[in-house]
């Protein structure tokens, strides 16, 4: 394989971008992606079916999608498993653990999906996705994207806190400084041109100094 | 949850989006805040159901068909 058709088998997508369109078929029918538009969605991958740390992240996120929804965010798993054994797992969750799974599963045995979001990364496995979420907004564009490998659960406080903040940036056209969470103080834009940044020590922000300002919302 | 099962006939998720439409044609937003489902459930329901004849949109509102109107009946 030329390192041209790698890339291209590959392909991953860029923050800003419109995500890239699917029809897939999954535990709650066929869906596009055309069908969150208007919604907030998290389209996230896991190894596979019936494993451990997939599992708990099934259940972590079962835990989180009240408050998703109150966010007007919804979820889509994804594995390269079949939707049969996706019916089977998560009936096996909740008769095993308690736990209903709420939200649909992409059963993409063909990889087209994953292959679109650069999902499969060989040097963790040919054959599974890693652990991937695409924070997408409701206008179809991908807002986010973390990678975790096949060996480390993704931390649910964190994906809510994304989300908070991406929702808090796009309201209030503010940025959110590290650790930032709801109720904190945020970045006010930097000033653009020498008289802006003049006039901003001057705007009662609380700032350290010309380009670093905060402001309660 | 697909709305209408291999047989042809609707589920019971089919048949909430089909009672949503018996007197009115709706948009997917109005019968998503009507049954309280999910939007993208109602999106792929209304495509289902309009797949197998029990609905038609027409300027981005659904209503029932003949069809549809004898499967609630």
């Amino acid at each position: 394989m030329s390192e041209e058709l790698s890339r291209e088998k590959f392909a991953f997508p860029v923050l800003g971008q419109r995500a890239p369109d699917f029809e897939a078929v999954t535990t709650q029918g066929t869906l596009r992606l055309s069908d969150f538009q208007g919604t907030w969605l998290i389209l996230f991958s896991h190894p596979a079916d019936f494993t451990p740390v997939c599992t708990t992240e099934f259940i972590a996120f079962s835990h989180i999608y009240d408050e998703l929804k109150k966010r007007n965010v919804e979820l889509l798993g994804l594995s390269v498993d079949s939707v049969s054994s996706h019916i089977a797992w998560v009936r096996n969750i909740e008769e095993k653990m308690g736990v209903k799974i709420p939200f649909p599963i992409i059963a993409d045995l063909n990889k087209e999906v994953a292959m679109k979001y650069g999902m499969i990364h060989p040097e963790q496995s040919k054959t599974e996705t890693v652990r991937c979420v695409f924070v997408i907004d409701p206008e179809s564009k991908i807002r986010a994207m973390l990678y975790y490998p096949l060996t480390t659960g993704r931390n649910m406080q964190e994906i809510l806190r994304l989300v908070d903040a991406l929702q808090t940036s796009d309201k209030y056209k503010v940025a959110t400084p590290a650790n930032w969470k709801p109720g904190d103080p945020v970045v006010v834009p930097p000033p653009s041109t020498t008289e802006q940044a003049e006039e901003r020590l001057k705007e009662g922000y609380e700032c350290k100094d010309w380009y670093i300002c905060m402001k309660k919302i | 949850m697909p709305c209408v099962s291999p047989d042809g006939k609707p589920t019971s998720s089919g048949i909430t989006l089909l009672k949503s439409l018996k007197s009115k044609a709706l948009s997917p937003e109005e019968i998503a805040n009507e049954t309280g489902q999910p939007l993208f459930r109602v999106r792929s329901g209304l495509r289902e159901l309009m797949g197998v004849g029990f609905v038609e949109e027409e300027a981005g509102k659904y209503k029932l068909t003949k069809n549809g109107e004898a499967m609630l009946q």
